[in-house]
């Protein structure tokens, strides 16, 4: 007897949403975020097809090509796949955009188109695989990397951190988080949210460099990490299409609904935390970075606020298959200019 | 008929005989920010109203008011819109800059002035007409405030006087001009009254210069070069364009959108069919680009030279990686910040090779308007047959001043998208399909878009191979390289031909491109009028060269490149490809003072190379320098 294959809401494998075999280190936190990614992206039923992955240069920016091998990937340069996500999103605004960044390539070459896409609540979600170094040039401290962090060789940070969670809820992100790579159940509920949500995410990942930054005395390794993970809230993620009920005793939980219907419960840890408060996110995210932890869970969520694209008022199809008889204009609008201009 | 009335007869035949008709410049001296704009376009549209073929340039400073800024309008019977070296006429309304404007004008020139500067004192070898503005534009403008702006429009009243121009005229460009502003309207039409009356009632005319009525501009337009690349691209059905405000390039983005809303918007809906970002930056922008023309959009981006240095970068993906994008650069004086409000064609060997590694580009040079309209279309046309970056290499000259043209033509092909491809195609080649797989042997590949249902690939800045992914091999980087080339080669027979003018009994051959193309016309000309000395002229349309140019070379015995930069750019990438023989022919006519290039210095130049004696003449004017904002 055959055991049934197992499918999704969409009826397809969960092969299909691997990508090929990855080339990074074994142990790598960047491959459990990818790990995590397919997860996701099986449960919630997303088509492939309907998926773009981007990235810039970088450790992280080669992830990639190791999930959702289905699906179409743009390499980009380094710190500039926000522009290639925008470009390829108002060319198509019904695809579903992922885009992978490490901290080097958005804290540093790519701080500046990072801080434009969370202005314009760009339809994308933006991950950041986190590890406080540039892997590939072999370890050198990247802008996440804590004050006081040490290298494997001895150096020290003396610079403070760009905390790229607190810049983005301040730029305008709708859907901020922090999470760490070896947090199964966080990361993939916040990645379900994201792909519920309409309008730029930010995921910030604590990943783990087992090479370059996982010793004593660094602030990015597995074991910092799980000491000194400060969750905001209990998150559970319920799709719209699960007919699920959570039950929670009042006043004890916050639910927020998702752009597409689905629901967040956001049950209160030890402190009450609003998760729709900017400013209380941003005092949250100071005061645990202020006691050396991390904040993580989802920090910021704006559910409502119009993306960029809708903002821009293109028709409901894509703009790149648009025929030929709706792109361009009439003889009598050719003639109408020239009349203008005799 | 008695003595005295032939003598009466003589002298009226030798002063109609010194009458200058339709064939002289206009230069206006005015401070920036000063609404001098609309005082020019309405001259210069009533001189096209009388018939007459005109051309507008202006000359202004990087600054937004207070700095000095100069206009020139050149009729000409003949038809040529280049620049005039010598000015004829002065309007010298900038106390700051009337004392030198007046100084290096050539004997005889006429000049209308604000009386208080008093610069009839200056010389007694020209013409002088004083006038009052102040104390003219009192009465029109009631409201102090406004009478800054109006006053400017007192000297168009003056000149349709001095010059002949119909007022009706005059009246009717205003009202194209201001549009639906009736009070503007109704305020200048007075001014200009005040004007015309004025000089009626207190000149003689002494100068020479006149308007007269002709039939040379029926149906002709006047635009600039961005509004008609502009044109050309919503005729090409772009639907995403990402820019950064830069001069001279920002008026393209600018004028676009103003087409896009009235002629894009989908009239039920009310949604656009396009997107137009105003990006962050102009690496931005072509990354914009890039990641829309990937998932399968017509897209593009206009820029000068400083925002093409930064978008090297993304320039040598879009090559690698195969991803069309149409880039305009509107040429600006460098290096550097250098002169961000004149003009140059300094960035050809920077697009043609933009970006590290072996790199190499599409350009196209339209010389008029009306190829900025057809060129936006065949750019775009290019970019997607070819999967690769077209660079459309215009200037500020004609990107940014007013050009007479013949009104455009309704495209009349389809747009071409070059190979996207099919399930039919997928099922003809089969498992032979890769995404940078030469099936064809020209070396353009196929290419799916996100979305589209067929095989997705992964896109890629590092090395890859015929079907996209990752590779380091040597062969497969040699065997993809090789096929870049040949599609390189491919686009020689694609790029527009060059218009080339074939004299057979010339042993000079003019090459130029761009802008230069009025002025190499009207030296050839006075080439041939004033030594006799006959010229072939071939005018480059686009990048890589097509056959003709090597077969032009060897048809001659010298061939001046005429060119607006200082380094010889197209003369270096014609050595690229010529034969040591042919190299040997070439030499070089260089402008790179920021002004449009002018026949008279073409001329000079050339005689010179040619052992003929040349008179030196007047130094180049605006000498003083301008600071200002970038």
């Amino acid at each position: 007897m055959t055991t049934p294959i197992k499918v999704n809401r969409i009826g397809l494998e969960p092969q299909v949403y691997k990508g090929g075999k990855t080339t990074l280190c074994a142990g790598c936190g960047h491959n459990a975020i990818s790990e995590r990614i397919i997860d996701a992206f099986y449960e919630m039923g997303v088509n492939p097809a309907q998926v773009i992955k981007l990235s810039g240069i970088g450790c992280s920016s080669k992830s990639p090509a190791y999930f959702l091998g289905s699906s179409h990937g743009f390499n980009a340069v380094h710190g500039r796949m926000p522009s290639v996500g925008t470009g390829a999103m108002l060319a198509n605004h019904k695809l579903i955009a992922i885009g992978v960044s490490g901290d080097g390539d958005t804290g540093a070459i790519g701080i500046g188109q990072f801080v434009h896409l969370m202005r314009r609540n760009l339809p994308i979600i933006y991950i950041i695989e986190d590890n406080g170094c540039y892997g590939l040039t072999k370890g050198q401290f990247s802008p996440t990397a804590d004050l006081g962090s040490k290298l494997k060789t001895g150096v020290v940070n003396d610079l403070p951190p760009i905390d790229t969670c607190a810049l983005a809820v301040e730029l305008g992100a709708t859907f901020v988080g922090r999470s760490f790579s070896g947090d199964k159940k966080q990361l993939l509920s916040l990645l379900k949210a994201a792909l519920a949500h309409r309008g730029t995410v930010m995921l910030d990942v604590i990943s783990p460099c087992v090479t370059f930054n996982d010793h004593e005395g660094s602030t990015k390794s597995y074991a910092y990490a799980k000491d000194h993970d400060d969750p905001v809230e209990d998150m559970t993620f319920v799709p719209f299409f699960e007919d699920i009920s959570v039950d929670y005793a009042p006043g004890s939980a916050q639910e927020v609904t998702m752009h597409d219907g689905s629901k967040l419960i956001l049950k209160k840890l030890e402190e009450d935390y609003d998760a729709t408060d900017k400013i209380g996110a941003l005092k949250r995210l100071h005061e645990t970075a202020r006691r050396g932890e991390f904040a993580t869970g989802l920090i910021y969520i704006e559910p409502d606020r119009d993306d960029f694209l809708t903002q821009l008022n293109v028709v409901d199809e894509p703009l790149a298959t648009l025929p030929l008889e709706r792109v361009r204009p009439g003889k009598e609008a050719l003639e109408e200019i020239m009349e203008g201009l005799r | 008929m008695s003595p005295t009335d032939q003598a009466v007869q003589e002298q009226q035949a030798a002063g109609k005989s010194q009458r200058v008709v339709n064939d002289f410049s206009i230069q206006i001296a005015t401070v920036n920010g000063s609404g001098s704009q609309t005082a020019n376009m309405v001259l210069l549209r009533s001189v096209l109203l009388m018939g007459v073929p005109v051309s507008g340039k202006n000359m202004f400073p990087s600054n937004i008011a207070g700095l000095p800024t100069w206009y020139t309008i050149r009729a000409s019977k003949h038809g040529y819109i280049g620049r005039k070296k010598e000015v004829d006429f002065l309007v010298a309304m900038n106390p700051e800059t009337a004392k030198e404007d007046v100084l290096t004008l050539e004997p005889g020139a006429a000049v209308v002035y604000d009386e208080p500067l008093k610069l009839n004192a200056l010389r007694s070898d020209l013409i002088f007409y004083p006038v009052p503005f102040d104390a003219l534009v009192k009465p029109v403008c009631p409201d102090a405030k406004l009478r800054r702006l109006v006053r400017n429009m007192i000297y168009d009243g003056i000149l349709a006087n001095l010059l002949g121009i119909d007022l009706s005229l005059m009246e009717k460009a205003l009202g194209k001009q201001l549009g639906k502003k009736a009070k503007a309207v109704t305020l200048n039409a007075g001014a200009l009254k005040a004007g015309f009356d004025y000089a009626a009632a207190t000149f003689t005319k002494q100068d020479p210069y006149v308007i007269e009525t002709m039939n040379k501009t029926a149906g002709k337009i006047l635009i600039e070069g961005n509004a008609a690349a502009a044109i050309g691209c919503m005729m090409a059905g772009v639907t995403v364009v990402a820019w950064y405000p830069i001069t001279p390039s920002s008026s393209l983005c600018e004028s676009l959108i103003t087409y896009m809303k009235k002629y894009r918007v989908d009239k039920t809906t009310g949604k656009a069919t396009f997107a137009i970002v105003q990006a962050e930056d102009e690496i931005a922008s072509l990354g914009m680009v890039i990641g829309a023309s990937w998932a399968g959009a017509r897209s593009m981006t206009a820029t000068a030279g400083p925002g093409i240095s930064l978008m090297g970068e993304f320039a040598g993906l879009a090559y690698y990686a195969e991803t069309p994008a149409v880039i305009f650069d509107v040429q600006r004086v460098g290096p550097s910040t250098g002169l961000p409000t004149r003009t140059a064609q300094g960035d050809l060997i920077q697009a043609a090779f933009l970006s590290h590694g072996d790199t190499k580009h599409l350009m196209l040079f339209p010389s008029s308007v009306e190829e900025s309209y057809t060129m936006a279309m065949e750019a775009f046309d290019l970019a997607e047959l070819f999967q690769t970056p077209v660079f459309v290499m215009m200037d500020l000259d004609l990107g940014m001043n007013n050009w007479m043209s013949e009104a455009f033509t309704y495209p009349t092909t389809p747009i071409n998208r070059g190979k996207m491809l099919t399930p039919a195609k997928l099922n003809e080649l089969g498992a032979t399909w890769g995404r940078y797989k030469d099936v064809d042997g020209d070396g353009i590949p196929y290419r799916t878009i996100p979305g589209d249902g067929l095989p997705a690939y992964f896109t890629r800045g590092s090395g890859h191979n015929a079907k996209g992914q990752y590779s380091e091999r040597p062969d497969d980087y040699v065997e993809n390289m090789d096929r870049l080339s040949r599609k390189f080669e491919t686009a020689r027979a694609h790029v527009p031909k060059p218009a080339v003018q074939s004299n057979p009994k010339a042993k000079i051959g003019f090459i130029a491109y761009g802008t230069s193309d009025y002025a190499t016309e009207e030296s050839r000309d006075q080439l041939r009028e004033e030594t006799k000395v006959e010229t072939s002229y071939f005018r480059l349309r686009g990048y890589p060269f097509n056959q003709e140019l090597s077969a032009f070379v060897d048809a001659h015995d010298r061939l001046y490149v005429i060119e607006q930069n200082r380094d010889a750019q197209l003369l270096q990438l014609m050595k690229l490809e010529l034969a040591p023989d042919q190299q040997k022919k070439l030499r070089s006519v260089l402008h790179y003072n920021g002004l449009p290039i002018d026949a008279r210095s073409i001329t000079d130049d050339v005689l010179a190379q040619e052992g003929y004696e040349v008179a030196k003449k007047q130094t180049v004017r605006m000498s003083a320098g301008t600071a200002g904002g970038e």
